[in-house]
Parts: structure tokens; sequence; C-alpha cells
């Protein structure tokens, strides 16, 4: 129970202790704590700030799809208008394609009219003439009545 | 075998027996050679398994060891920041230093209170206190070097002119110089005397207590000695931590002026 060198022993016991604790047991507990605290805190922001994006995602999304759906119903609206146009359009141009065809059609048979009479005048002139010239071959030298012949002949 | 080491002393053989040091030396440079032997065995084990902890530790998921040193040291830190407001490489570790090793020596305690003396007796060893803690001069090794601590710091960061001003003007003012000083001394006295003996009075009833339970017959025992054991874990960790904690007051008193 008396005090004696003991207490001298254990102070320096005590105190070797104190240094190695300092030195070798807190620095590196403290850093490795502050480090985890510092990597949770991180981890919570980070899901924090992932959890915003997402949200700002989402929102994005629904604009981008109804951005899209506004999009096509435009497209298919205009499709219809210009296919209802492209209708009209051939309607046109086959109503204007059928007169063409039948204004050429009448143009030749014009030109196949007017051809088939020049050939008739020409048969009736040449009919004509031979019937003449049977008649009058006696009687009618050709020669003295050219200009005659000639004037009938333009006459048919 | 406590009945038997009972009964062949008487029991006041017996439990002064069991009060005795092993002590080797003379005069005052006598050595209470158990008291230093399981301190330093003690301290040994437990820092060097704190140092292990702390050789791997990593910011990743702690294991359990890790884990275990972590809440320790946490729970010293919040006290050390709740009380100490400077800055000071030295009080955390201080801190911590003192609550672990005060509380394994206390835990001693709950060891059986022949079984580290029988041990000691069958190797010839004729006397052995197992419990650091219920020797003074561990308790006051401990409290006069925090009270070299508190000069320390009170006059590094005062200086001895601050130091000086504030022995004699506190708590009293100019016109009670000699009242002041008195008050200091016997204050800073009280410091240390008050934390080496509230520790080393409370271990030592303690350790009492578990002696005069083991004079009891075997059967008796458990009776008394279930509930004091479990009541002294309590006072095992409330030591620990009232030493640690009066050591940061007095330190952190030591770094703020009055």
């Amino acid at each position: 129970m008396n005090i004696n060198a003991t207490l001298i022993g254990q102070a320096i016991t005590f105190a070797i202790l104190v240094w190695f604790t300092m030195k070798f047991v807190w620095p590196p507990l403290m850093a490795a704590m502050e480090e985890r605290a510092k990597r949770i805190a991180d981890g919570l922001a980070q899901a924090e700030r992932g959890k915003h994006e997402l949200e700002l995602a989402h929102k994005r999304a629904s604009e981008v799809l109804h951005e899209a759906k506004s999009k096509a119903s435009e497209i298919i609206a205009q499709s219809e208008k210009r296919a209802s146009q492209v209708v009209e359009e051939s309607k046109g141009a086959a109503k204007e394609e059928g007169e063409r065809i039948i204004a050429a059609a009448q143009a030749e048979i014009q030109q196949e009219v007017y051809r088939a009479k020049e050939a008739l005048r020409q048969q009736v002139a040449d009919l004509a003439v031979a019937g003449a010239e049977k008649i009058l071959r006696r009687e009618i030298d050709a020669k003295a009545h050219a200009d005659l012949l000639e004037t009938i002949k333009a006459e048919l | 075998m406590s009945q038997n080491a009972a009964h062949e002393q008487g029991p006041s053989a017996y439990i002064t027996h069991h009060l005795t040091n092993l002590q080797g030396g003379e005069g005052f440079w006598t050595f209470n050679i158990d008291t230093l032997f399981f301190s330093a065995v003690l301290g040994l084990i437990v820092f060097g398994t704190f140092w292990l902890a702390a050789r791997k530790a990593n910011a990743g998921v702690p294991g359990g060891l890790q884990n275990f040193v972590e809440m320790v040291v946490e729970m010293v830190d919040n006290q050390v920041k709740d009380s100490f407001h400077g800055k000071s490489v030295l009080i955390a570790p201080l801190a911590l230093t003192i609550f672990v090793w005060v509380f394994v020596m206390n835990a001693m305690d709950m060891l059986p209170v022949d079984l580290l003396p029988s041990v000691a007796a069958a190797m010839g060893v004729p006397y052995l206190k197992a419990v650091p803690t219920t020797d003074l001069n561990l308790t006051f090794g401990m409290s006069l070097s925090v009270f070299f601590l508190i000069y320390f710091f009170s006059i590094k960061i005062k200086g001895i002119k601050g130091f000086a001003h504030e022995v004699m003007f506190a708590p009293f003012g100019k016109y009670l110089i000699p009242v002041n000083i008195m008050f200091r001394i016997i204050e800073d006295i009280a410091k240390p005397i008050s934390l080496a003996l509230r520790l080393f009075g409370n271990m030592y009833a303690g350790e009492m207590v578990f002696i005069l339970i083991a004079l009891l017959p075997w059967y008796m025992q458990w009776l008394l000695g279930a509930p004091w054991a479990i009541f002294h874990i309590l006072i095992i960790t409330l030591q620990a931590f009232v030493f640690m904690m009066l050591t940061i007051v007095y330190l952190s008193m030591a770094h703020e002026s009055h």
C-alpha cells in the first residue's frame, strides 16, 4: 500500500503507452474513419444527384415522347393531305391526257379523211381522164388538147 | 480452492495475503513487481491489438476487430470533442490510452480472486495482486502524469505570466490575492489526489468485496458473487470513463484562460 518506486515505473509505462497510441494507433484509425465518413457523404451526395438526374431524364423522356407523338400526327396529316393532292393531280393529268389523246385521234381521223378524199379525187380524176381518153381517143389528139385536159384535171 | 486457502490460513490471513503485493527492492526503491508486470502485459496485449487494427485500418467496410476498435476510438473522440475545444494531437490519444488501459486493468477484477494467486503459488511466487488499479502507485503514477501535463499545457498555452496572473487573480479578483493562491493550491493538489484515490478506492473496495465473498462456503458464493460481479462490470467501465473524462476536462481547463 505504500507509495514506492513503482509509481515511477507506472508513470514511465503510461508515458510509453500514450506515446505509442499517439504515434501508431490514433492517426491511422482516425484517418480511416474520416476517409470512410467522407466516402459515405460523397456516396449519399452522389445518390441524391443520381436521383435528381433520373427525375430530369424521366421528364426529358416524356417531353421527347410527347414531341415525337405530335410530330408523328403532324406527319400523318401532312401525308394524307399530300396523298389527296396527288390523287387530285393525277386525276387532272389523266383527264388532260385523255383529252389530248382524243384530240390527236380526231386530228388523225381528219387527216385520214382528207387523205382518203384526196385519193378518191385522184382516182375519180384518173377515171374521168381514162373514160374521156377512151371516148376521145379516136378524135382528140392528146397533144392538141393538153390545155383542156389539164384544166379539167385541176377542177377535179 | 478458496475454501482450502481460507481454512488453512484463517480469514484475516487470507485477506492480508490477497492484498499484499509481490515486492522487490528496499525502502522507496521497492517495486511492486505484480503491478508492473500485469499493467505492462495488459498494455502490450490491448495496445498491440489496437495497433494491429490500426495498421490494417482502411476506409472500406471494417471487419470485426477494426469495427470494435473504431467504436471505442469514436466514443473517446466524441467525448474529447464535446469537452475540449482547442487543437491538440495529444489529448485524444491520451484519453484513449487512459480509458482502454484502465478498463483492461480494472477488468482483471472479474477473474476469480484466487485464480492468478494460485497459479503463481504453484509456480513458487508467494504473493500476487492481479488487479493493478488496486495499487496506489499505479493510480498515482497516472494521475501525477496527468497533473504534470496540466501544468505543462497551462504554461505552454498561457505563458508563465499568464499562468501566474491566473493563479493570483482568479477567481476573486485583485483584492484577495492570497486567498486566490490558496484556493488554487488546494484545487491543484485536489486534482491528482482525487483522480488517483477515486479509481484506487473503487477498485480496492470491489476487490475487497470479492475476497470477502470468496470466504463464504462455495455453495453460497454465487448468491453474492454473481450480483456483485455484474454490478462491478458497471464500476469497471464507469471508473475508466471517469478517469478519462476528468483528464480531458482538466486538460481543457488548462487550455482555456479564466
